[in-house]
């Protein structure tokens, strides 16, 4: 199977959206490859054929009635908010350019 | 002679609190005095609820007057668990209370709702003292991947309670409380049990609603108790089994009275085995499992045998493909559930000038380095180019392991197998090889795999530390665990090591005694 390289380290933490330092990046290198190693095992198994299993017990899709269900209060889901305004959460400008 | 209430079973706590021989405040003030006592040299505790704790105890102390004055009938319908101290692991959310899943990017929240089994526990009279610590977002298996310090193990205070639920663990078996919850996404719940000589299951997948439970791999979670006997483990699964439309993968299966389905006379408890086909699947016994633990292992099945038992060996052949197949898909399922901490909505937060780089200095600085480890391989399993050669992959093979264990379950009972290749392990031991870390979990997380329930329970002690015995379950069937469990326990009361406490308990009580952490085995 594949192995990563430093910028592909990168990459991938770059699409998790983590920000890491260069020593976490250099030590991920190593460790995720040790990693990656342990999982060619799955190789030797001739699966063409077999279903996946996403999910262990057999329900069908659950669905509830289409009817409004009590829910938290604006003031409760904004209460852990670093920042508000209002009943909104406050997040820097996303698209540049307007006013 | 005062008895030290903190000694004794929940179900002999219940038997003296309906006969009056007792209160639940008394039995909160005894284990709140451990606790202060002796948090420092063990850190099971994240937080403490004193004030709500002792409101719980009060309220139930009023509930049991008012059934007293009522007469036995209403003394005799209180549920099992009126009045009893349980420890809920800190990825349970309550209303008001921290709830933290050992994360620094939860540092400071506090829920605003009641996971449904704290609704259950509460309508059930039970009384919560706190939450205990875990490996971050229940990642790991030695609690050392907690943001707030790794927690020790009260059999030796220098090595590790096992993971990712040690707080409970290492809470129930130093008697801080009689009960605790876990969650087992990998062993996390049964390899901790095995490590500090306690009980713990982890349910059928499906079995207990994952409502207010902060979440790791949403199809292998499942949550479960810790108790020291196995009769206190089926009273708190009942409190907290069964069906919840909050969440859509609860089963509607109905829940027995386990309780009630375990003799508690031990001839009779015994006799449960008579006739029962256990599987030995020869698998279990693996590269690297210690001596020490094969040897309890096996004695404690010709225990079974003597007693009427059938053993059988089983094959289970895609066993050693179950290490790679889990952390494929825990990881992968992680790294989606984790995307939720952004820093916008609660927890800790970092401005780092744009929505980028706002994430990028909130998710960088608040998670751990195990869990941004599995946040990275979930990503890279999960992306463009590799989801084939992974996941789906992983997805196919878990198929092949849930086989295997259907085509045993058709010709035997239930399977016995070690819960773990090792007793604890040293602090800082395997916290720089991820892998051998991995593998502290190689007898448990194929049964995840599969969504099966497994019960670990002590059968005794290689080099002075606990071993446990896994009994393995058809889905659903967590009855006839409880019931082997209970038969096991029967057949062994009289041995020695059943009197044993945990060795370290009175270095425990050292205020001199520093924290974990800060000791190293030699």
């Amino acid at each position: 199977m594949a192995s990563l390289s430093r910028d592909d380290v990168a990459h991938v933490a770059h699409l998790a959206r983590l920000g890491l330092t260069d020593a976490e990046l250099s030590r991920l290198e190593g460790q995720l490859n040790h990693i990656l190693d342990q999982y060619a095992v799955l190789a030797e198994l001739h699966t063409d054929d077999i279903p996946p299993t996403a999910q262990t017990i057999e329900l069908e899709t659950i669905l509830r009635e289409d009817v409004v269900t009590p829910s938290l209060t604006a003031e409760a889901a904004l209460s852990g908010a670093p920042e508000r305004q209002g009943d909104y959460f406050v997040v820097p400008v996303i698209l540049a350019g307007g006013d | 002679m005062a008895t030290d209430l903190t000694r004794l079973h929940a179900h002999e706590m219940g038997a003296l609190l309906r006969a009056g021989d007792t209160t639940s405040s008394e039995l909160l003030e005894a284990h709140l005095a451990v606790i202060e006592r002796q948090d420092h040299a063990l850190n099971a505790w994240q937080s403490t609820d004193v004030a709500g704790a002792r409101a719980a105890a009060a309220t139930a102390d009023t509930g049991i007057a008012r059934a007293r004055r009522e007469g036995s009938a209403a003394l005799a319908v209180l549920p099992p668990l009126h009045g009893i101290p349980v420890a809920l692991k800190d990825l349970v959310v309550t209303a008001g209370q921290p709830s933290t899943a050992g994360s620094r990017i939860l540092e400071g929240y506090r829920g605003v709702y009641d996971a449904h089994i704290a609704e259950r526990l509460a309508a059930a009279g039970a009384v919560i003292p706190g939450k205990t610590n875990m490996d971050e977002f229940a990642m790991g298996s030695s609690t050392e991947h907690c943001a707030w310090g790794p927690v020790a193990n009260p059999w030796d205070l220098s090595r590790v309670p096992g993971g990712s639920s040690g707080g409970s663990a290492a809470a129930v078996a130093a008697y801080h409380v009689p009960l605790g919850i876990g969650t087992d996404t990998g062993g996390s719940i049964r390899q901790p049990a095995a490590l500090t000589g306690t009980v713990g299951l982890r349910p059928t997948y499906g079995r207990v609603s994952r409502y207010g439970i902060i979440a790791f791999a949403s199809s292998l979670d499942q949550v479960g108790p810790f108790a020291r006997d196995v009769r206190d483990a089926a009273l708190l699964l009942g409190a907290i089994a069964g069906h919840d439309p909050r969440d859509s993968t609860s089963a509607p299966v109905p829940v027995p009275d386990y309780a009630a389905a375990l003799p508690t006379d031990d001839d009779e408890a015994a006799s449960v085995v008579r006739g029962m086909r256990l599987g030995l699947p020869r698998q279990y016994f693996v590269a690297g499992m210690e001596p020490g633990v094969e040897a309890r292992v096996r004695e404690a099945v010709a225990a079974l045998a003597a007693a009427g038992a059938e053993i059988v060996d089983v094959d289970l052949p895609h066993t050693d493909y179950g290490l790679a197949t889990y952390y494929i898909i825990a990881p992968a399922e992680a790294s989606a559930n984790l995307a939720r901490y952004d820093g916008i909505r609660y927890g800790h937060s970092i401005r780092g000038g744009d929505v980028l780089a706002d994430y990028l200095a909130t998710r960088g600085s608040g998670f751990g380095a195990e869990v941004k480890r599995r946040i990275m391989l979930g990503t890279y399993a999960l992306s463009a180019g590799y989801y084939d050669a992974y996941y789906l992959k992983a997805l196919k093979v878990r198929t092949l392991i849930k086989g295997d264990f259907d085509t045993a379950f058709q010709t035997v009972d239930a399977l016995v197998a070690p819960t773990s290749p090792t007793v604890a392990f040293g602090v800082g031991a395997r916290m720089d090889d991820p892998v051998a870390m991995y593998l502290s979990d190689a007898c448990t997380l194929p049964v995840n795999v599969a969504g099966l329930a497994g019960l670990s329970v002590p059968c005794g002690l290689s080099e002075g530390l606990p071993v446990g015995l896994q009994f393995i379950g058809k889905p659903f069937d967590e009855l006839t665990l409880f019931r082997l469990g209970r038969a096991y326990e029967a057949l062994t009361a009289d041995a020695s090591w059943r009197g044993q406490e945990p060795t370290d308990l009175a270095l425990l009580d050292d205020p001199a005694t520093p924290a974990p952490g800060s000791r190293r085995v030699t």
